[in-house]
Formats: structure tokens, C-alpha cells, sequence
């Protein structure tokens, strides 16, 4: 890979999501563990990373979040792009109606305080953390929807489309086999960029109150619990705040790395190479 | 330009009314003000609960569509209803909402201005040192949301206030209460006010900052290799006229449409800086009234961001016509 800043980003994040699978097994104690004999304790060679006022562990704890809130921005972004992807080809394709009613509920949503939504909707869907992805997947699929629908609205017209819709293939095997290919650079690059919106969002849900909530643990919650003591006592905020910004540091990097190789029409072409 | 104008608003209009009313649907549907009551004791009797909610048009036994015409006609009377203590939801939204423009207003300007510049800047010293600071400044800024970022800044103000012994910063409220009694009476107050802005001011611009630079710096990027811009350097500018006049104007037309983006993130942004702050804004308002299960006042706060964003919508469309001519004449459009 000729871009140095897609292959930072690459190996930051291999080496991070490395470090959240392998360390809880290499680590003494369990996330939920606690330790009674140490107290708001700092690192020590008995807990790498010091203990929280309640005497959990913070290494196992940070990486458990880590973990969740990885495992989270992936699998949002991956709805998001899917749905983006197919909303967005459809209205281009298919045009006319179905093209205005769709943009214009894409207009909506993005009016629409996403917040707002879903802080009502967290908590009445149950804790489970997993139903935070479609709830945060619903927002995030607007504008690359918009950016898929100019494109295909141009792929439209090239002559292999042409030649396959004369051959009598069908609407949705067209837009599947010959639209959405000719798009996948442009997914792709979104598809990381959105990994790096969804982690924030969801730790920013969680820090609220309003995302993965107790026993269970994401970043989020982990900064905001050690937040109140943080000028006395940064280790729990410290640990938990650093691995968040190297996620999203990694994302971004290796999002507009891909973008400046795979998109030649990219506004930051050549930056920073 | 007028009537793109108006078709524009039309849309936006359009657009607003719905949200304000999905959102008071959903929040209407969703939140239950009843709750409030029953954890009280001794606990009221379920009569008096009904009465009380049924007055401030928050009663859950009532149907949706009931309480959804009485707010749309007190809206349109300009009444944003009432509490679920009963106080106007009015009186509360205009204060709060001066609070939250003192901060934001202040905090996006400046944030917007200097990431232009420093976008600007960064792309015409490309591969030079201040392009690598300021990228790399905007890379990591970018990369600490604003709930890091917020406390980041409190533990460095609270380490300089320990070092120099002094109380330079202020991390908590707008003002501290008895700041104008001092020996300096009103101006006392003032530069009191001053310190307890500074820091989230401070946080919304770097965040506003870091965007901007990135966004500014990529246009400008491409604006640089046009032939206009050789052009006008062919016909006599000297290089900074032509790159300003030139260059900075033409590099700033795409950057309007995120310009209504971004306020949406900015409003997103006020909230998490109002809470850690302790600034009594609307986005803490927001925040505190969906636990309360407060109505009205969610509503009322969705209504003005809807607002906030068609204004900025607005906002972004004369800037287009301004800096592109051909918006004016018709020709694009």
C-alpha cells in the first residue's frame, strides 16, 4: 500500500483491535471482578492500569469497553452503509416518484434532532446493547444515500448498464450485479468513515446515560463515571478517554487514506502523501 | 435569487413543521410526566394526578390526537405550553436559549473563522511545517469528541489555576453568584463572566476549528491548481491578492453547504459543553427534560433546533448566492 496514512490508520487499528481480543485473556482479572483489598488505587504491577473507586479493574474494564464500542461502530456502519447503498440506488435507478418520496424522507431524518430520538426510543427498547445498532444505523444513512444516488444516477447511463437492461435483466438484479459494484469504492470509504461516527456516537449515548448502561460497560460510560474525579485522579477517565480517541484517530486515518486511493475525485487528493 | 429563495423556504417550512411534529408525537407518545407524581409521598391521589396533568395538557389518558391539536393550537398562539411543575415553558426557552447563544455564537465564529484561515493557510504552505501542524492538530482534535475534550480542558485549567495560585479559570456556570460586590463592582462581574466563558468557548471552537481546517484546507487544495488562479496572477495580482480574492472566494462555495451541516453538529456539540459546564443552556434543558419526561419543553427545544438548522439551511443558501454569481442569475440553480 503506496498511502502512508491508510496504512498508519491500518495498523493502529489491527494493533488496538489485537489488544481488546487478547488482552481480557492475558489479563489476571475479569472486567466484572473486584478486587477488595485495593481501592482507587494507580497502575501497579497487580493492576496494569490501577483500580476504580469500587475496585474493579480499569485494564480489563477499558478493554472490555473498547471491545463493545468497537464491535459497535463496525457493525453500525455496516447497516448504515447497506441501507444508504440501498436506498440510495433504488431512488436514483428507479427515479420519478419513488426517487422524491425517498429523498424527501431522507430530508426529514436529517431535520429530524437524531438525539432526541434516540434518547425516547434507548430506553424503552430494553437494555440490550445490540439494539443500540439499528437505532443508531437510522441516522447515520442519510447523506451517503444522497452521494450513492448522484452516483448511480451517472453510472445509469454507461453502456454495460444500457447493454444489461436491454437484455431484458430485471430492476433489482440490475441495480445488485451492475449498479452497486461500480459504487463499491465509495461505499467502502463511507463504510469507515461511519465506523468512526458510530463509535463516537454510541460512547456519546452511553456517556449520557442513554446507550450500553449497567453491568455493562462501553467507553462511554467508563468516561463518564471517571470523569467527576478526573483532575485528582485520571487513571479510569485517562485509560478510557486515550483508547477512545486512538479508535477514532485509527478510523479517520485509514477512512481518508482509502478515500485519497480509491476515490480519484476526491477533494483531498494527494494530501499529506 | 428571491424566488429560489422562497422555493427553498417553502421546502425547509415544510420540512420543520413535520419534524416539530414527529418529534412532539414521539416524545408525547414516549415520555410519561405521570411518573413524576407517583414517586412522591405522601402520594397524591390518582384524581388530583389526572386534573393536574389534564391542566398542562400532559395527560397520558388523553389520546395523542387530542393533546397533539391542543399543542398545535397554542403554538400557533405562540405558547409553547407548560411545564410539568406548571411553569411557563416559554419564559424558561428564551432564557435558556440566550444562555445557549452567548456560548455558541461566540465559540462557532471564532472556531469557523480560524479553521478557515488556518485551512486556508495550511493548503498554500502545502508539505511546510504550519501544513503539518495545522493538519495534524485538526486530525486529533477531531478524533477527542467534545465530553473528552471538555474535560481535557478542565484538568489542564485546574493544574494552571494550582500553579500560578490564581483562579484564572472557571469551569462551573456562567458566573460566580456576588462576582460584581467586589471591589471592582460591575466590571468585576464582567471579567468574571469572561472566565467562565473561556473554557467552553474553548471547546466548541476547537471542535468547530478542527472541522472547518480539514474542510477548508481540501478545497482550497484544488482551488490552487485552477486556471483562474494562474490567471490572475498572469494579469499583474501579486500572489496574495490573487489567492485571496481569487482563490479563498471560490474555495469557500462548496464549504457553505457544510456550513448548515455543521450546525446541527454544533447544536449537538452545545449540549455535551452546556452539561459538563454546568451552563444552564437549552441543550441542557433538553437533556434533563427527557428524564423528567417533560413534554412540553422537549418539544419546544426540538421546534428551535428544527428552526436553528432551516435558519442555517437558509443561512448557507445566500451565502451561495453572495459568492457564486451565477446562483443570482439563475444560471445554476
Amino acid at each position: 500500500m503506496r498511502n502512508r496514512r491508510a496504512l498508519c490508520g491500518c495498523v493502529l487499528l489491527g494493533l488496538l483491535l489485537s489488544l481488546s481480543i487478547a488482552g481480557p485473556l492475558v489479563s489476571p482479572w475479569g472486567w466484572d471482578d473486584t478486587d477488595f483489598t485495593a481501592f482507587r488505587q494507580g497502575p501497579s504491577a497487580r493492576h496494569w492500569f490501577g483500580t476504580t473507586p469500587s475496585g474493579r479493574d480499569v485494564f480489563a474494564l477499558t478493554l472490555r469497553g473498547a471491545q463493545k464500542s468497537l464491535l459497535i461502530g463496525v457493525s453500525v456502519a455496516v447497516v448504515s452503509t447497506g441501507l444508504a447503498a440501498l436506498f440510495g440506488t433504488v431512488a436514483g435507478f428507479v427515479g420519478g416518484w419513488t426517487d422524491r418520496v425517498l429523498m424527501w424522507g431522507v430530508d426529514l431524518l436529517l431535520v429530524l434532532p437524531s438525539l432526541l430520538v434516540l434518547a425516547v426510543l434507548s430506553p424503552r427498547l430494553g437494555g440490550h446493547w445490540l439494539l443500540l445498532v439499528p437505532l443508531l444505523a437510522a441516522f447515520l444513512w442519510m447523506v451517503t444515500a444522497r452521494a450513492v444516488r448522484a452516483m448511480t444516477l451517472s453510472v445509469r447511463e454507461r453502456e454495460s448498464v444500457l447493454a444489461a437492461r436491454f437484455l431484458g435483466v430485471g430492476t433489482p438484479r440490475l441495480i445488485a450485479r451492475h449498479i452497486v459494484p461500480q459504487l463499491a469504492s465509495l461505499l467502502v470509504v463511507d463504510a469507515s468513515v461511519n465506523v468512526s461516527v458510530a463509535v463516537i456516537a454510541e460512547s456519546a449515548l452511553s456517556f449520557l446515560g442513554i446507550g450500553v448502561r449497567a453491568p455493562d460497560v462501553s467507553l462511554g460510560t467508563l468516561i463518564a463515571d471517571g470523569r467527576g474525579a478526573a483532575t485528582t485522579y485520571p487513571w479510569p477517565f485517562g485509560c478510557a478517554a486515550g483508547l477512545l480517541v486512538l479508535i477514532v484517530l485509527a478510523v479517520n486515518l485509514l477512512g481518508d487514506g482509502l478515500r485519497d486511493v480509491l476515490d480519484p475525485l476526491s477533494p483531498s487528493r494527494g494530501g499529506g502523501r | 435569487m428571491a424566488a429560489f429563495l422562497l422555493r427553498r423556504l417553502a421546502n425547509y417550512a415544510v420540512l420543520v413543521v413535520l419534524a416539530a411534529s414527529l418529534a412532539y408525537l414521539l416524545a408525547a407518545a414516549a415520555l410519561t410526566p405521570r411518573a413524576n407524581y407517583e414517586g412522591r409521598a405522601p402520594r397524591p391521589p390518582e384524581a388530583v394526578v389526572d386534573a393536574q396533568l389534564t391542566r398542562f395538557n400532559l395527560n397520558d389518558r388523553t389520546p395523542l390526537a387530542e393533546r397533539y391539536g391542543t399543542w398545535v393550537a397554542g403554538l400557533a398562539r405562540g405558547d409553547f405550553g407548560r411545564t410539568w411543575q406548571g411553569e411557563p415553558v416559554n419564559a424558561e426557552l428564551w432564557r435558556r436559549l440566550g444562555v445557549s447563544l452567548r456560548l455558541l455564537v461566540l465559540g462557532a465564529v471564532l472556531g469557523s473563522a480560524l479553521g478557515v484561515l488556518a485551512g486556508a493557510y495550511a493548503a498554500v504552505r502545502r508539505g511546510r511545517t504550519a501544513d503539518l501542524l495545522v493538519t495534524f492538530l485538526s486530525y486529533l482534535v477531531l478524533a477527542v469528541p467534545v465530553f473528552v475534550l471538555a474535560v481535557l480542558l478542565q484538568i489542564v485549567a485546574s493544574r494552571t489555576n494550582q500553579a500560578t495560585g490564581l483562579r484564572v479559570f472557571e469551569w462551573v456556570g456562567e458566573t460566580t453568584p456576588g462576582a460584581s460586590d467586589g471591589p471592582f463592582g460591575a466590571l468585576g462581574g464582567l471579567g468574571d463572566r469572561v472566565r467562565h466563558l473561556l473554557l467552553p468557548t474553548a471547546t466548541i471552537a476547537l471542535a468547530q476549528f478542527a472541522l472547518y481546517s480539514r474542510y477548508q484546507r481540501s478545497m482550497m487544495l484544488d482551488v490552487l491548481q485552477a486556471d483562474f488562479v494562474r490567471t490572475a496572477r498572469a494579469k499583474g495580482l501579486r500572489r496574495r491578492d490573487a489567492l485571496l480574492r481569487h482563490g479563498l472566494r471560490t474555495a469557500l462555495i462548496p464549504m457553505t453547504t457544510y456550513f448548515a451541516y455543521t450546525s446541527g453538529l454544533l447544536l449537538l456539540g452545545g449540549m455535551f459543553t452546556e452539561k459538563l459546564f454546568g451552563w444552564h443552556g437549552v441543550g441542557e434543558w433538553l437533556i434533563d427534560s427527557v428524564t423528567r419526561g417533560d413534554v412540553n419543553a422537549v418539544a419546544a427545544v426540538n421546534c428551535v433546533a428544527a428552526a436553528a438548522v432551516l435558519l442555517a439551511g437558509m443561512a448557507s443558501d445566500v451565502m451561495y448566492g453572495v459568492l457564486d454569481p451565477r446562483v443570482r442569475t439563475g444560471a445554476v440553480a
